[in-house]
């Protein structure tokens, strides 16, 4: 208790905080909308961050080398950004409306001590809307070096707005930058202080960023390795499956370093949360990890499999260190341990997979400079795309799920935050109609836009090289 | 004027830009359902091609209207978000649908799509225009959720305004549509557009006079403060209702006499016009029973906004600048004679030399092991930033690697 009291700064923890408890009969269905909201906006989100770098990289090699499949691949995929774009940023706007639909008080109290970080992101938006719409109506409009250049601020405006966002999550994780008054106002807020002085920023925001690279080099990735068994292996096909491929690659494993790090600084300052990472019932000097199972009210882990003295060692580095327990908190301040539990386990078993298929890969090249040969090579990265959203999701469920009951961690609980208006489980219902629709959509356009026809010289090489010309 | 009442001016600001940019994007495809025959393809296709690029860049304008209110006046947000939230969740499926309309607009013209994108042309501005109209009768008292959240918004001041808001989107993207058409001589095109921007005009017109009258019975303290001179000192705000009714009868001038280029600025200073005037009347109370002043954040917020919202138009502008002078400028239209592109002769990649490789992999493992063994402070940082340096250029120099044996 000492150790959470500690975390959560000079802040009330527990139910002792002055903010009042909404009387809200759907509080799970807001839950779940929001959760069904991001989970639509956040592999979108990925496109938004690491798409422009590999098509503005694929228009270089056209203009470096003067090859025409080069340019055909980037304009290709240039389309198929600025669709992603759209659907990012009105699922973005959804999310926006909801903070004040779904959490009013949650917005009403501290609206003002995070709404800098929404506002450099908005500006991030507009640049982001701005140069996207430029570069894809300029091709042929503008001299190819303009043209190339336009694509820059795109890049740009990815990372500051990702890590404004990321800003505002890490403060809702690990709150400082203002203080709460007697009569339990939010006063003395310090906005720069509670959005970029905040230890979890760096770390949230490079997991994020490199999981964003996972995700779409595994994606693109997989719909030419699906082109490559189906016999399409013409430079064309070849140069749009390695260059993705050779992202997600490098980045699969970075994410392992960078993992470990995000999870010492839960470890040090959300113990509780690691604790239902881990499922881990009473504190423990050099505690054990245990895979797979499932946490038991008793507060142990039936069918696990136990290695002793491992999570200590991973989350402190330390193999005796002291991991603090579930029972060290009251029942009502836990999140619900085991969708934490097989969220965290999710994330990290498909993230060590994609890192093996990359080893495989790397393992390869380094030796004998070339691809794999093997199908089954080619059939694990169409699979790799896929997983790599479900991982990209479950890592986003561990952190959110597991700060809960708190919207901002030790502060205010979610019950606090909510809305007490009627009928939001009928917005609900609407929303999940119209989202189908959008999904149906986008999905409609991208193979709209996979259809259209090569031009007919990259065309005329493509079938020599597959043997069907 | 005090601190407190800068933000305010900037959603002001932030509502007109978005009413003048963003209200034509959504009137545009009332205009391509309504249109039949050979006319209908013609008229489709010209609303996407005017509007496509532009939209999203158009459609940010919202969302800083909404930071700039929950950072500045975070309790009225609250307020407004929970008592209002049918009306804006509607908002918010129109917005979807609308990008639906746009996404799929790429590839199609079908008839379904305009029909969705149609749809969400109604809903939004009503739905925007009944949150306007919710405040204006002052429906949304402070608190979560405290107002009704039906007749908040179901009321006829609420409505009014909505419909008013529908009216004017269709009437701005028929001026605009008209501008672009007659700049790219496509006459016949541009006098459509033009006829349609004129009844749309005298609709909103109507509108707009029918929304006074309701005012005067339904919310008559606002009526007050907004035109009346008994006991208001709202001098501006008369002002600016009068530049409104004088820049919307211009506009119809100008379009009957087929001066679109020109109608296009006049009718969006109408807009502008009437906004600010609603911004200067719905004052000192933001809602009823809470001003401006202590619905406000403190003071260290607002600076910090204002200095974020600084830098942050010191890179907007000129990039609105580039992206308008190239669409106005009709540097985006369809080529009439394809650039002959030089043939220019590429050069092979070099391959990397393994010295360069080793250095990459050097600089990401030592930075690798840094970030591995500290806990915090300068020595993780600069591990992280060589980690990442090494990663970034790994991925370049595998990529081009791939690329020169396979591709």
């Amino acid at each position: 208790m000492l150790d959470l009291v500690a975390a959560a700064g000079n802040f009330a923890f527990g139910p002792g905080n002055s903010f009042p408890t909404v009387d809200q009969d759907y509080l799970l269905q807001a839950r779940q909308m929001q959760a069904m909201s991001f989970v639509m906006h956040v592999p979108l989100v990925c496109f938004g961050i690491a798409f422009p770098s590999l098509v503005i990289f694929m228009e270089w090699l056209g203009l470096r080398t003067g090859k025409a499949h080069f340019t055909a691949i980037a304009r290709r995929w240039s389309k198929v950004m600025i669709t992603l774009f759209a659907a990012g940023g009105v699922t973005g706007t959804l999310l926006s409306f909801e903070l004040g639909m779904l959490w009013p008080g949650f917005m009403s109290a501290f609206g003002d001590v995070f709404g800098l970080a929404f506002g450099l992101e908005g500006f991030s938006f507009f640049i982001e809307a701005i140069f996207i719409s430029i570069y894809v109506y300029s091709w042929e409009k503008l001299s190819p070096k303009k043209h190339i250049l336009t694509g820059i601020p795109v890049i740009a405006a990815g990372i500051t707005g990702s890590m404004m966002v990321i800003a505002v999550n890490a403060w809702m994780n690990n709150p400082s930058g203002f203080s709460i008054d007697q009569a339990g106002q939010v006063t003395d807020v310090k906005p720069f202080e509670a959005l970029f002085a905040n230890g979890h920023l760096w770390p949230q925001l490079t997991h994020m960023y490199i999981a964003a690279y996972i995700v779409v080099g595994f994606l693109i990735a997989g719909i030419y390795a699906f082109a490559w068994l189906k016999g399409r292996r013409g430079a064309y096909f070849r140069t749009a499956l390695v260059v993705p491929l050779a992202v997600a690659c490098l980045a699969a494993p970075a994410q392992l370093l960078i993992g470990d790090w995000a999870a010492r600084t839960v470890a040090d300052d959300q113990p509780i949360k690691l604790a239902s990472f881990e499922g881990l019932d009473k504190t423990t000097e050099g505690a054990p990890e245990t895979i797979l199972g499932w946490y038991e009210p008793d507060g142990t882990i039936e069918y696990g499999i136990q290695i002793p003295k491992l999570l200590s060692l991973l989350a402190y580095h330390d193999p005796d260190a002291t991991v603090q327990g579930l029972d060290t908190v009251p029942e009502d301040d836990l999140p619900p341990i085991n969708v934490v539990r097989v969220a965290f386990q999710t994330m990290v078993g498909i993230g060590t997979g994609l890192a093996v298929l990359a080893a495989w890969f790397l393992w390869t090249w380094f030796r004998r400079r070339r691809l794999p040969r093997t199908k089954w090579f080619y059939r694990a990265v169409v699979l790799a795309g896929p997983a790599a959203v479900v991982a990209l999701i479950a890592g986003w469920v561990t952190t959110e799920v597991g700060r809960q009951p708190w919207v901002v961690y030790g502060v205010m609980r979610t019950e606090q935050a909510v809305s007490g208006a009627d009928g939001i489980v009928f917005g609900f219902g609407t929303l999940i109609a119209v989202y189908a629709v959008l999904v149906a959509t986008v999905f409609w356009v991208l193979r709209r836009i996979a259809r259209q026809p090569l031009p007919a010289e990259i065309a005329a090489l493509e079938e020599v090289a597959d043997g069907t010309g | 004027m005090e601190l407190a009442d800068v933000p305010a001016l900037l959603i002001l600001a932030g509502i007109i830009a978005y009413a003048v940019l963003a209200g034509a994007d959504f009137g545009a495809p009332i205009w391509a359902v309504t249109a039949r025959g050979e006319e209908s393809g013609r008229l489709k296709e010209s609303g996407h091609r005017s509007m496509a690029p532009v939209w999203e860049a158009n459609h940010v304008w919202l969302i800083f209207v909404l930071v700039v209110c929950w950072t500045a006046y975070p309790e009225v947000f609250g307020a407004i978000f929970s008592t209002l939230w049918i009306p804006l969740i509607l908002a918010c499926l129109g917005i979807i649908m609308r990008a639906i309309g746009y996404v799929a607009g790429g590839v199609t013209v079908s008839r379904s799509v305009t029909w969705l994108a149609a749809i969400a042309s109604l809903l939004v501005p009503f739905a925007l225009g009944a949150v306007i109209g919710a405040l204006v009768a002052g429906n949304v008292p402070p608190g979560n959720a405290e107002g009704d959240i039906i007749s908040s918004w179901l009321a006829p001041v609420p409505v009014m305004v909505g419909l008013l808001l529908v009216a004017t989107s269709a009437y701005l993207a028929a001026v605009y549509l008209a501008a672009d058409a007659d700049r790219r001589g496509e006459n016949d095109l541009a006098e459509a557009f033009g006829n349609r921007a004129l009844l749309a005009g005298v609709v909103a017109g109507l509108l707009a006079v029918t929304g006074l009258v309701v005012l005067y019975f339904d919310a008559r303290q606002f009526f007050d403060a907004m035109v009346s001179t008994n006991g208001h000192d709202n001098e501006l705000g008369r002002l600016c209702v009068c530049a409104s009714a004088i820049a919307g009868t211009a506009t119809l001038w100008l379009l009957s006499i087929r001066r679109y280029g020109q109608a296009r600025f006049v009718a969006a200073v109408a807009v502008a016009a009437i906004v600010v005037g609603w911004g200067l009347a719905q004052q000192p109370e933001v809602l009823p029973g809470l001003t401006i002043h202590e619905a406000a954040a403190s003071n260290e917020v607002i600076i910090g906004l204002l200095v974020a919202v600084a830098i942050g138009l010191l890179v907007l502008i000129p990039s609105l600048y580039l992206l308008y002078g190239l669409v106005l400028g009709g540097r985006f239209d369809p080529l009439t004679v394809p650039p002959t592109e030089p043939a220019r002769p590429g050069q092979e990649l070099d391959g990397v030399g393994r010295p360069i490789v080793g250095t990459v992999l050097a600089v990401a493992a030592v930075g690798g092991l840094l970030l591995f063994t500290s806990d915090g402070g300068a020595r993780l940082y600069l591990g992280l930033a060589l980690f990442m340096a090494g990663l970034v250029s790994g991925i370049v120099l595998l990529a081009r690697g791939l690329v020169r044996a396979e591709g």
